[in-house]
């Protein structure tokens, strides 16, 4: 048997996580108040943890590296959060909410942890309104929903293309009124740099506080990691440039394993790259795929034209369009999952259908769209024989009132005018699946260590859904593990406050003064961003949206060569002992250059496609999905959680077979 | 394009700082103002020199970390952009463009560009949220229909990014339109109706207590807001307040 103990409980799946409820340890509401929680991380699953632990009595510190918790990077996410409120009478319920999640994670999630989700799924909106989130609204007041990629019905909840901020400001408004009443600390600008184990147990973290460069020690009876994920890996991403795998990092060297490293997911619609100074990628919401189709010119005489600007995208006519993804899926069109869309986009440019400078884009175009809902416009306003200018005014602005401040964004970027010419879109690295890996309790193998949101393993598989990572989120964070950890503080309301004055934290402490130091020691040769840089060309290059085993054991050679020179010559300008974002980022960095690695070497050990991980050597021979991924339940159907063994090289792979008592296997098909 | 940057340096909060000039090459006009900076602080490191320090995260504009005060003006010449979204193909080859920290009395420098802007979580702490647990055992969400034109103005009002632009841009160094805009954001919808008037009063009071100057309507702040709040705002905390005051 497995070391790894998913703690998934007996029983049917709908009533696993009642059961688990009524029979979970409770703590005394008076001794919450002599327990402490330490939360690393502030978005939406670190906020929402943060606020609920508060609430229910527990001392709470969190920390995040922004100057304010409002700032996590959930503060971007655009589209929407499901639940299956069923407020559409569409068919939805928390069971197909569960069955679109776990078959959307091409069958590498976990049933119990996912149904639980989706089971609570709806709380979250009560939750929300309750708060003061302003979702959309139709005109009888009632809240409104759209359907969002991949699935067949209208569970979508939504505030314009600003969603994650509104839910964030949400948890951020709750942490509030815990910060008035004293229950919850908040360190902003401090970074965690270390875990403290006390035998055996999370008992504290090392911080850095950014301001001053002092490393701070700070005790509590469990550690929560809520820090977000790792797509910055690839220096290019649509994460904010601090997003990092630090706490995460950290946690894995002490002990707790990195679950499924390699699952990846990149998103379909960001704007393309413009050149070699670009230092991030700007993701426009994929619910432009509700109304925006997808094409490239049919000819690759038009494509070049069209790239040497002598040719515009709306001189070609719809024969000449080659609307791919309606084409190849004609049951999901637009709306195919995020992998299958990336994939696809990538596989017109590199064929030589590419339409912008750099040939690494494809148009999203609204201009049905637009004429569609004139149309529909001039019909309900009894406009008779409306002209194609009223038409097109109608229709643009049902256009601006859904996606009017996506549409802006991408004007002052690109500077060009999304209503009158189709938008250029590419993929770009999103969302990281992989993370630490967790029971059904979010806990860590580390005792006392917990994680939730993106910086956990559990709930999405090999590829995430659209709207599925706020949903998520939030639901670790409000819902789940203010029980869950009950069930492990409840055995220490007689410890007593956890003292950092002793050799575990003095040791820890050391190890990171030490470490800070090394960084700043290096011959000074090149810059952070220039290793970072470097880091993501072989990731993107050889870990990106098809994997092989060549490439794949390339870059993990080449990974460790420059893990190796960045040691020896990175350059650290400034002082350790003040503010320093030099040195802030080649902390980071550095730590990228191990995961990068270990992801690699995860990439290569499954010899299989699923979901967001393409590998090239197995795809369907033949047959109606011939050159789509292959799965391999036979020799695939687990979780690899990677314990750390030193170099990441060295890395031990342990298995947690996933069994599926209640979802039939079957081959994603979206023809 | 070639550009001379004048930049406000300074150490620390105790330090004095001053403006240092940088003449920078090779900018291209599809780089963000902050793609330039890192364009010049590579071109620092490698000359041995200390990079420049400023407040930046997601780089889409909605995190509202940025804080330059470009020109005279809070992010820029451009409308309803932060700083990153800024371009360069704003400005000009050979322009000069002084870039300075947010100024005002309640948001201090850190260093460099970098400014300390928790007052404004402090006004948050003193009343920015609707008193309910996160137990998720409240009514169903759809149990209050909201008129969706007070549902949508209270979206307007909550995309508020809490930049700080709106201070910087004020000649009194105000935060009415900040404030303004979390009150209405809970003013418009009766789940925040409850306590609107603690909440107003809470919150003028921690704004007055830290430092931010009067309102004298000018407008500078809504002309400068990148998110585009409007100075409605300001209008409807006023009646809030003054309704809250008179109830006492």
């Amino acid at each position: 048997m497995s070391i790894l103990d998913s703690k998934i409980p007996s029983g049917p799946l709908a009533d696993k996580w009642t059961k688990h409820k009524n029979e979970i340890d409770l703590v005394n509401p008076a001794n919450k108040r002599n327990i402490d929680v330490i939360i690393v991380g502030t978005g939406l699953a670190g906020g929402s943890a943060a606020a609920t632990l508060a609430e229910l009595g527990y001392n709470v510190k969190t920390f995040c590296y922004q100057d304010s918790p409002r700032r996590a990077h959930s503060i971007a996410a655009q589209g929407g959060i499901n639940a299956a409120k069923n407020y559409q009478g569409d068919g939805d319920s928390a069971y197909r909410l569960f069955y679109d999640t776990v078959k959307g994670g091409d069958y590498r999630s976990r049933e119990a942890n996912v149904h639980r989700l989706a089971e609570v799924s709806t709380n979250i909106i009560d939750q929300c309104v309750a708060q003061g989130v302003p979702f959309a609204r139709e005109y009888g007041g009632l809240l409104d929903n759209r359907s969002f990629g991949g699935v067949l019905v209208s569970r979508t909840f939504y505030a314009k293309g600003q969603t994650g901020q509104q839910l964030l400001l949400g948890a951020y408004s709750a942490m509030n009124r815990q910060i008035n009443r004293g229950k919850i600390q908040s360190f902003n600008r401090h970074e965690m740099l270390d875990v403290v184990k006390v035998d055996g147990k999370a008992r504290g973290i090392i911080a850095r506080n950014l301001v001053t460069g002092e490393i701070e020690r700070h005790s509590a009876h469990a550690v929560v990691l809520a820090s977000g994920g790792y797509g910055n890996v690839f220096f290019l991403s649509t994460n904010a440039m601090g997003s990092n795998v630090t706490a995460s990092w950290r946690a894995h060297r002490r002990g707790a394993y990195f679950a499924n490293p390699c699952y990846t997911q990149i998103h379909p619609t960001c704007i393309p790259v413009s050149g070699d100074h670009q230092s991030k990628l700007t993701l426009m919401s994929e619910s432009l795929r509700n109304d925006g189709r997808i094409w490239v010119p049919k000819k690759k005489e038009d494509a070049l034209a069209i790239r040497e600007g002598r040719l515009k995208p709306t001189q070609l006519s719809e024969e000449d369009r080659d609307y791919y993804l309606e084409r190849r899926y004609p049951a999901f069109g637009n709306l195919v999952p995020r992998d299958v869309a990336s994939r696809a986009a990538k596989e017109c440019c590199d064929a030589g259908f590419g339409v912008n400078k750099t040939g690494e884009a494809v148009y999203l175009d609204f201009a049905t769209a637009i004429e569609r809902y004139g149309r529909e416009k001039a019909l309900t306003e009894k406009i008779s024989n409306p002209s194609e200018a009223d038409i097109y005014k109608m229709g643009a602005a049902v256009i601006e009132n859904k996606y009017g401040n996506l549409f802006q964004m991408y004007e002052k970027i690109v500077d060009e005018n999304p209503y009158k010419t189709p938008m250029m879109i590419y993929p770009a690295v999103h969302y990281t699946m992989g993370g630490l890996w967790v029971d059904y309790n979010l806990q860590t193998t580390v005792e006392g260590l917990y994680a939730t949101g993106e910086a956990n393993f559990s709930d999405h598989g090999a590829n995430r859904l659209g709207a599925s990572a706020l949903m998520q989120g939030l639901a670790d964070g409000y819902f789940v593990l203010p029980y869950t950890i009950g069930d492990y503080l409840s055995k220490d309301i007689r410890t007593g406050k956890i003292p950092t004055d002793t050799k575990e934290f003095d040791q820890a402490e050391n190890e990171v003064k030490d470490r800070i130091n090394k960084l700043m020691s290096g011959s000074g040769e090149r810059s952070v961003d220039y290793y970072h840089k470097k880091l993501g060309k072989i990731m993107w290059n050889k870990c990106g949206m098809s994997r092989n085993e060549k490439d794949l054991k390339d870059a993990i050679e080449e990974i460790s060569a420059l893990r190796e020179d960045f040691w020896n010559n990175v350059k650290v300008p400034g002082t350790k002992d003040t503010l320093n974002q030099e040195l802030e980022k080649a902390g980071r960095v550095a730590d990228f250059l191990e995961l990068g690695e270990l992801f690699a070497k995860d990439a290569l050990d499954r010899r299989e496609s699923c979901g967001g991980h393409f590998r090239e050597e197995s795809v369907e021979l033949d047959g109606a999905q011939k050159g789509e991924a292959l799965r391999d339940d036979k020799n695939f159907k687990y979780v690899s959680a990677w314990e750390y063994k030193g170099a990441p090289k060295e890395a031990l792979l342990h298995k947690e077979e996933l069994n599926f008592e209640n979802i039939e296997l079957k081959t994603r098909s979206y023809k | 394009m070639k550009l001379t940057l004048k930049i406000w340096r300074q150490e620390n909060a105790n330090a004095k700082g001053a403006i240092q000039t940088y003449p920078i090459d090779g900018i291209e006009p599809d780089m963000s103002f902050l793609e330039m900076l890192d364009v010049l602080n590579e071109q620092l490191i490698n000359q041995g020199d200390i990079p420049v320090v400023f407040d930046h995260d997601c780089r889409e504009g909605i995190c509202g970390s940025c804080s330059l005060q470009i020109n005279g003006e809070p992010h820029g010449p451009d409308r309803l952009v932060t700083t990153c979204q800024l371009h360069m193909r704003k400005f000009n080859d050979g322009d000069t463009i002084v870039v300075e920290p947010f100024r005002a009395k309640a948001f201090p420098v850190v260093k460099d560009l970098m400014i300390d802007r928790s007052a404004f979580d402090r006004i948050q702490h003193a009343g920015g949220y609707i008193s309910v647990n996160t137990s998720g055992n409240t009514i169903d969400a759809n149990a209050i229909p909201v008129n969706k034109e007070n549902a949508d103005d209270s979206f307007a009002a909550a995309t508020c990014i809490g930049c700080g632009a709106c201070v910087a841009a004020c000649k009194n160094a105000s935060a009415m339109l900040f404030t303004s805009a979390k009150v209405s954001q809970y003013a418009l919808l009766p789940q925040g109706q409850v306590e609107a008037s603690e909440r107003v009063l809470s919150m003028v009071e921690q704004m007055d207590k830290e430092g931010f100057g009067n309102c004298t309507n000018t407008g500078a702040c809504e002309v400068e807001c990148p998110k585009g709040i409007s100075l409605e705002n300001i209008a409807r905390m006023n009646r809030e307040y003054l309704s809250a005051s008179l109830k006492g």
